[in-house]
């Protein structure tokens, strides 16, 4: 099936530095196949949103080849959906849901208005997120984990191919954390989603492919993603059981990971 | 109401403009105004109406001894959008320390005007850059603020979308090709603008809180940044206008009359809105 096989991200020998001397990535090459989700794991300053930069065609690689659908980032950036950390963004700022949702729709060289389409988009992407009911809502009066799937539904809105998330997880709380895998089994089906998480537990999920990232990148199979596998990219006893959670038992990935059970 | 009498009489055509001006610019004012303080920019905004008293200075000095066509006024709009661009760039590609090339361009540009003040002869009433000469009003100034006006209004409405995408998620606006620093350097020029063109009216120490305080007041009632903007340029039209009948009614200063008024319902809009959250 050509289909599958089709590569989404390929990097081959890439590094990159923000100062003369010091690589924050160095070397670094994998490749993802269309329709494989993968979580972007790694200690802070490790990397990670460096590589997510690397990919969202942000920064240039300064050595090796960076490929998104086999181009040059930047120019398939409407293919790519983004979802910032939301905390990163103003939360006092005069926007309604909707508007935000909209944003996804934005396309280069275009002004005025957003016509009907755009807003059916909009209103389709709410609604996947189960957030219709939040349309004229304003943004800054939801909670961290409305505010989140807002931003995921304007990164759906642009009907992306791949989907890239920040640290979805972070400041939410439990509750909405659970929903929010939910949904992310749900949007794995329809695209290939990569997910930047500091939290292990995340691996544990239906996810395909563990992406380490600590200056150098090693990519395991999440089958064969072990709490001995976590030590060696972070270089200390990751304690697997505090960024778990209870609903770790259900996850139906739980028996090919026995030695995460051991860590427990 | 001797006001209205007064705005009536031939020989007081200084007070019809004063009001005119100050109605007018609450356009520029509101727009610009909602801008500076949901972008959080209004220490740069400080710096650039200081640093039009560099242009100022220089303007004058050069008016004198070659160039006369070097007028005050286009000293400070070359002064302050200089600094606008500065404390912009610097902002956009070395945020760590912003804060000190704000206080230095600040600072730099507001002495060279002061050199340059000190080595032109005669009499300069540089009081009336600080604090503002409403009295100094003609048609010409009427027609700047028209221009400048629709200079602000017409982008805003035809770029509407990506400016406010910009400026709520700069990243993102990016990825979906907004051509952000076109967009950014673009409004810094326009504040600028805005800025030199209110100096006239509150002067160069006022006007932040002219530009700042409508805006501010507007934010915690509004949701849009429309809204955002079309509240404050209300709010900013009635401060001015009200503001100025007050100072002549009780022979006040106009600018102060006008900021206190600002500050006041600014005040009152916080307590109003910490009581609704109560109830």
């Amino acid at each position: 099936m050509s289909y599958i096989d089709q590569t989404i991200v390929e990097l081959s020998h890439v590094s990159f530095g923000y100062e003369p001397g010091i690589l924050t990535l160095d070397d670094v090459s994998f490749q993802i196949e269309r329709g494989r989700s993968g979580c972007i794991v790694g200690p802070n300053g490790g990397g990670k949103s460096t590589l997510l930069r690397l990919l969202l065609g942000l920064l240039s690689p300064q050595k090796g080849e960076l490929k998104v659908f086999g181009k040059n980032p930047s120019a398939v950036r409407q293919r790519v959906g983004y979802m910032p950390q939301y905390h990163q963004l103003d939360a006092a700022f005069p926007v309604t849901v909707l508007e935000v949702v909209l944003m996804g729709r934005m396309h280069r060289g275009f002004f005025g208005r957003y016509n009907q389409a755009d807003h059916q988009s909009a209103k389709k992407a709410l609604d996947d997120m189960g957030i219709g009911e939040l349309t004229a809502r304003s943004f800054s009066e939801l909670s961290g984990g409305q505010r989140q799937r807002v931003l995921i539904a304007r990164a759906l809105a642009s009907d992306p191919e791949l989907l890239l998330l920040d640290e979805p997880t972070a400041n939410i709380d439990p509750g909405a954390e659970e929903q929010f895998y939910n949904t992310l089994n749900i949007l794995r089906q329809r695209m290939t989603v990569l997910t930047v998480s500091h939290d292990l537990g995340f691996v544990n999920r239906e996810i395909d492919l563990v992406i380490c990232v600590n200056r150098k990148v090693t990519i395991h199979e999440a089958a064969a993603f072990s709490a001995e596998t976590a030590n060696e990219v972070y270089h200390h006893q990751v304690n697997l059981i505090k960024h778990d959670h209870a609903c770790f038992c259900n996850c139906e990935h739980r028996q090919v990971n026995p030695k995460m059970k051991e860590a427990q | 109401m001797s006001f209205l009498h007064d705005l009536m009489r031939p020989e007081m055509a200084f007070l019809r403009y004063a009001l005119l001006v100050g109605a007018l610019s609450s356009v520029a004012l509101g727009i610009v105004g909602t801008m500076v303080v949901t972008r959080r920019i209004s220490s740069l905004a400080g710096a650039t109406s200081h640093a039009a008293l560099g242009g100022i200075g220089a303007a004058l000095f050069l008016q004198q001894i070659a160039l006369p066509w070097c007028s005050p006024m286009v000293g400070a709009i070359v002064g302050a959008i200089s600094a606008a661009l500065v404390v912009g760039a610097v902002n956009l590609y070395a945020r760590e320390r912003e804060d000190t090339i704000i206080n230095v361009v600040w600072a730099l540009w507001m002495s060279i005007g002061l050199l340059f003040l000190n080595w032109t002869h005669g009499y300069v009433d540089w009081q009336g850059y600080l604090f503002g000469n409403i009295l100094l009003l003609t048609q010409t100034e009427v027609y700047l603020t028209i221009g400048l006006d629709l200079l602000i209004l017409v982008p805003m409405l035809l770029f509407y979308n990506s400016i406010l995408t910009m400026s709520f998620d700069w990243t993102f606006a990016e990825l979906r090709g907004v051509r952000v620093k076109v967009i950014y350097f673009s409004l810094l020029i326009l504040t600028a603008l805005a800025i030199v063109l209110l100096i006239n009216v509150v002067g160069i120490i006022l006007v932040i809180a002219l530009l700042t305080l409508p805006a501010a007041t507007a934010g915690s009632f509004t949701r849009h940044l429309w809204s955002m903007m079309l509240l404050s340029t209300i709010l900013s039209g009635l401060f001015v206008v009200v503001g100025l009948i007050a100072s002549y009614q009780f022979n006040l200063p106009s600018g102060p009359a006008i900021v206190v008024l600002a500050s006041a319902v600014y005040l009152a809009g916080l307590g109003f809105n910490a009581w609704r959250k109560r109830c």
